[in-house]
């Protein structure tokens, strides 16, 4: 060991990463904080002797109780699940093929249609719907979850194309050229060989897929409009700040619930997605 | 019959002619090698013979059917990639065992076949294992199965040891040969060594610019080489050039350079007389050279002065400086020489070799 090693380890690498750590979970304490504090100590005001923000002596389950009976938030939950698993599935089928067909197939046109495709997702969202508002207007889907896992596509679908092609232009040629050799055809090929190879690379853009539909706000504020068709992060907005008065307990509990689903499935496959981003195929 | 037959073929890309119109004849059960540099277009037509490159103009040719449109899997060839391409998701057994299982086999075939194979090659105690367990020797051995089981009509070979580090490459080199020579299956292998090609090839064909130089033996590439970039590429340390002037004095031909004077022998100056008071290139492998004896005549020696001498124990690699130039020798491991030294090369009448100074044709 070099002398002084030890504390340039301290002051270079653990320090900066309990600050990081420390500013990146502050806001999820202090959802958990929340959802668990009772009415009380919530509406104190700051400068009360009595206020002690970080901390709880009298936890109650009060707004996870009020969350429960009196709003409709398993059926937001159920929405959300419901919506994102579809769009999900239909942007991973469609981006997966897109994403092999343009880093595979030599056609014509295929550098000018990757990029056209990446363009239509730099578009932003908040432009974007006010034509979607008419299709789905138009096709009387308003209101639906249809509307949501019809539209989340429209971003869900370039961003998945382009990540698998990233990773399928990592994965050597020669193996589907070997396997077309072997007596596959290009499906066989590519169903047999190159997509168990790209797993990882499928797992993070299922992820990410996932998270972008499960968080998704503006379509969702603007599309759905009932209670009972809401998504979580629409209804808890919507339904737990009433004019200027904001619920606070019930609020933090509905976004505490709704962001388990989305922690569970990116500690399921975290081992997948960190080696999916870093890429790299070794033959 | 399993003979290949490739006619006139041409590769075009959007602004690159990457072959140029090839022409060869590979026998049932030869093993032809293509050597030359990178770019030579050697790779294209092995990839044009399997099926991953179209063929922009030619025919190619696998037993009597013409190939051109088939795909890859209805050639019946079978391929061994530089960097192995082996399923890295599947184990050393099913990755011999895919193309059987692509062309459905029945299971206890597949199982004879891979196990045959797997002890052919020496890998029976790996095949549960993942390619990413292997050493670069074993997974080039496992590519070799994955070729062998299917028993294709044609093997292909695309530089399947330039992976390998020096030791390695020349054992699995021996491998091949010994595999060719047991299962006798026609075979093309690519390479841009030209020792794996002498070695390896019952016949070899060197490419530069997508045009063949020449084919043949590998010992008629290097007695007769017919121009001067085969000269130069096969043989090694290489063949040494020297421009000449062909000059004729008392009714023999001379070959005239700086310091230097040499008598063109007989059977090679009957063929030279058009060439009177032209220029010609020389050539001279370093092997024909020796440290001039006193019965070697002044006309077929030159002075030279050492550089630099490499002491190899079989041999001593002299590079010299004569004639205006560079020369590399071989000679006797006994020769004791200092740099800056003068010294007298012989030559064997024998190697000596000369080319036209505007074709670089052998003369």
């Amino acid at each position: 060991m070099i002398e002084g090693a030890k504390w340039r380890r301290w002051v270079f690498f653990r320090l900066p990463v309990a600050i990081f750590l420390l500013f990146l979970l502050f806001p999820f304490y202090w959802m958990v904080i929340t959802t668990f504090r009772p009415d009380s100590e919530l509406y104190i005001p700051w400068k009360n002797p009595r206020y002690k923000p970080l901390w709880t002596w009298n936890p109650t389950t009060v707004h996870l109780h009020y969350l429960n009976g009196e709003t409709t938030f398993w059926l937001w939950m159920w929405n959300t699940t419901f919506i994102a698993v579809v769009a999900t599935a239909i942007s991973l089928t469609c981006g997966v093929l897109a994403g092999y067909a343009l880093s595979r197939l030599n056609f014509k046109m295929a550098g000018l249609l990757g990029t056209g495709i990446f363009v239509t997702y730099l578009v932003p969202q908040t432009l974007l719907f006010i034509p979607l508002a008419e299709i789905i207007r138009a096709y009387n889907i308003g209101d639906t979850p249809w509307a949501l896992i019809l539209t989340y596509p429209t971003f869900l679908i370039p961003f998945v194309t382009w990540l698998m092609m990233g990773f399928f232009k990592s994965i050597p040629k020669e193996l589907e050229e070997c396997a077309r050799i072997d007596g596959a055809t290009r499906w066989q090929a590519m169903v047999y060989i190159i997509i168990p190879v790209a797993i990882p690379g499928i797992l993070s853009a299922m992820i990410f897929a996932f998270t972008l539909s499960w968080n998704e706000f503006i379509y969702a504020l603007v599309f759905l409009s009932s209670p009972e068709q809401k998504t979580v992060p629409v209804g808890v907005v919507s339904e737990l700040i009433r004019g200027d008065v904001f619920f606070w307990g019930p609020l933090m509990a509905g976004a505490l619930l709704g962001s388990i689903p989305v922690a569970i499935a990116y500690s399921f496959f975290v081992e997948h997605y960190v080696s999916g981003l870093t890429g790299s195929v070794k033959g | 019959m399993s003979n290949v037959t490739i006619r006139q073929i041409h590769k075009r890309y959007d602004d690159f002619h990457a072959v140029k119109g090839v022409s060869l004849e590979i026998k049932d059960k030869e093993f032809v090698v293509l050597v030359g540099p990178s770019g030579c277009g050697k790779t294209t037509t092995l990839r044009m013979v399997a099926g991953l490159e179209t063929i922009t103009e030619g025919q190619i040719l696998i037993g009597n059917t013409v190939v051109n449109d088939l795909p890859p899997m209805d050639r019946d060839i079978a391929m061994v990639f530089q960097n192995y391409a082996l399923y890295p998701h599947m184990s050393v057994y099913d990755n011999m065992a895919f193309g059987l299982k692509m062309r459905k086999f029945d299971k206890s075939e597949i199982k004879k076949r891979v196990e045959n194979a797997a002890d052919i090659l020496g890998i029976t105690d790996h095949l549960t294992r993942k390619p990413r367990q292997l050493s670069g020797g074993q997974r080039q051995r496992v590519a070799l199965g994955r070729a062998i089981v299917r028993n294709p009509q044609v093997f292909l070979f695309d530089e399947p040891l330039s992976n390998l580090d020096a030791k390695l490459r020349v054992q699995m080199r021996v491998e091949i040969k010994k595999l060719h020579q047991r299962l006798a299956t026609t075979s093309i292998y690519v390479t841009h060594d030209q020792v794996e090609a002498m070695t390896l090839g019952d016949r070899v064909v060197v490419m530069k610019d997508g045009l063949i130089q020449q084919v043949g033996e590998p010992l008629e590439l290097y007695n007769s080489p017919a121009n001067k970039y085969v000269a130069g590429f096969i043989g090694s340390p290489a063949m040494n050039f020297s421009n000449v002037t062909i000059k004729e004095a008392n009714g023999q031909l001379f070959a005239e350079g700086p310091g230097m004077r040499i008598r063109v022998p007989e059977p090679i100056a009957a063929r030279m007389g058009a060439l009177k008071g032209q220029a010609a290139t020389l050539g001279i492998r370093p092997e024909d050279l020796h440290m001039a004896r006193d019965g070697d005549a002044a006309d077929m020696s030159f002075e030279a002065i050492v550089e630099v001498a490499e002491q190899l124990g079989s041999e001593i690699i002299l590079d010299v400086t004569a004639s205006g130039g560079t020369i590399v020798a071989s000679v006797e491991p006994t020769v004791r020489v200092k740099p800056q030294q003068k010294i007298r090369l012989g030559i064997n009448p024998i190697g000596l070799r000369f080319f036209r100074a505007d074709t670089e044709m052998a003369i």
